[in-house]
């Protein structure tokens, strides 16, 4: 009943979307707006740091080498910090802004562990195509929630900061079993299933 | 008619684009995972069940996006636009 992989990909993917969605609304509507209700308040750092808790048991059951293990561990742990540290923001248990560099520190641990841990080049398959693409788009939006703590204001740095959470679903719902990327696929990859 | 008046009906107008930007949030989403079926009708696998597994009749990417946009379109949207229209009125 397990379900592979590239399932537990789009289930994550389905997930960053709705935080990205709830980030664009928090950009388009401004923080006094978006906060006048609580449970809203915690909407998506609870969604965040639900990820993350459920990040570890995809790290248990659905990693198969030691690095994959670490790779999905850290994504784990720096997503329920920065999820943790909004919520406690938002509660008002937390004061100072730069808890919220918590979430840019999530971005780059992130991208350096897609990076690291995939040990093939783009064209290998779809899934190293995508582990390069995801580790230098977290790489490069690291800097969307970095501005944003010092410009909090700017509508337009937090609509990236949204938008990146949406291109990161797309790209995770591009993920296949064994699959080619524009034509590409390794022989060494294995047998194409989908 | 005043610099005042007017840049009053701007900023209302402008208020109003802001609603307008979060109501079509959800529908914007719902239509690219509704696009996306299109584009891809074998990813619905709903439309050719026999022989599929679990998962595969379950978890669909296309209908995802459309769950995502109908989730945040009727669960949150509506409230948002609600206190958004409040605070605009007390602005």
């Amino acid at each position: 009943m397990q379900p592979p992989a590239e399932f537990v990909h789009w289930m994550f993917a389905t997930g960053l979307v709705l935080v990205g969605l709830c980030l664009a609304a928090q950009a388009i509507v401004g923080d006094e707006v978006w906060r006048r209700r609580a449970w809203r308040a915690y909407l998506w750092p609870g969604l965040a740091f639900t990820m993350g808790v459920l990040m570890f048991p995809v790290m248990v059951f659905f990693t198969n080498s030691t690095i994959h293990m670490l790779a999905h561990g850290s994504w784990a742990q720096v997503m329920m910090l920065s999820g943790a540290a909004e919520l406690g923001l938002v509660r008002g248990k937390l004061h100072s802004r730069y808890w919220r560099l918590t979430m840019p520190l999530a971005f780059a641990v992130s991208g350096a562990a897609f990076l690291i841990h995939e040990q093939n080049s783009w064209f290998f398959a779809r899934a190293a195509f995508l582990h390069h693409l995801i580790g230098w788009t977290l790489i490069v939006g690291a800097l969307f929630p970095l501005v944003t703590i010092f410009r909090p204001s700017s509508a337009v740095w937090r609509s990236a900061f949204a938008l990146t959470f949406v291109v990161l679903g797309v790209m995770l719902y591009c993920d296949r079993d064994v699959a080619p990327v524009f034509g590409h696929l390794s022989p060494l990859a294995g047998q194409q299933h989908r | 008619m005043s610099t005042q008046l007017l840049s009053e009906r701007a900023a209302v107008r402008r208020r109003s684009r802001r609603a307008r930007a979060v109501a079509s949030l959800g529908p914007a989403t719902m239509l690219g995972g509704v696009a996306w079926a299109f584009l891809q009708p074998y990813r619905v696998t709903l439309l050719h069940p026999h022989g599929q597994g679990f998962w595969w009749l379950a978890i669909e990417p296309p209908l995802l996006v459309v769950l995502a946009g109908i989730v945040f379109a009727f669960l949150v949207a509506p409230s948002v636009i609600e206190d958004l229209e409040t605070y605009e009125e007390g602005q």
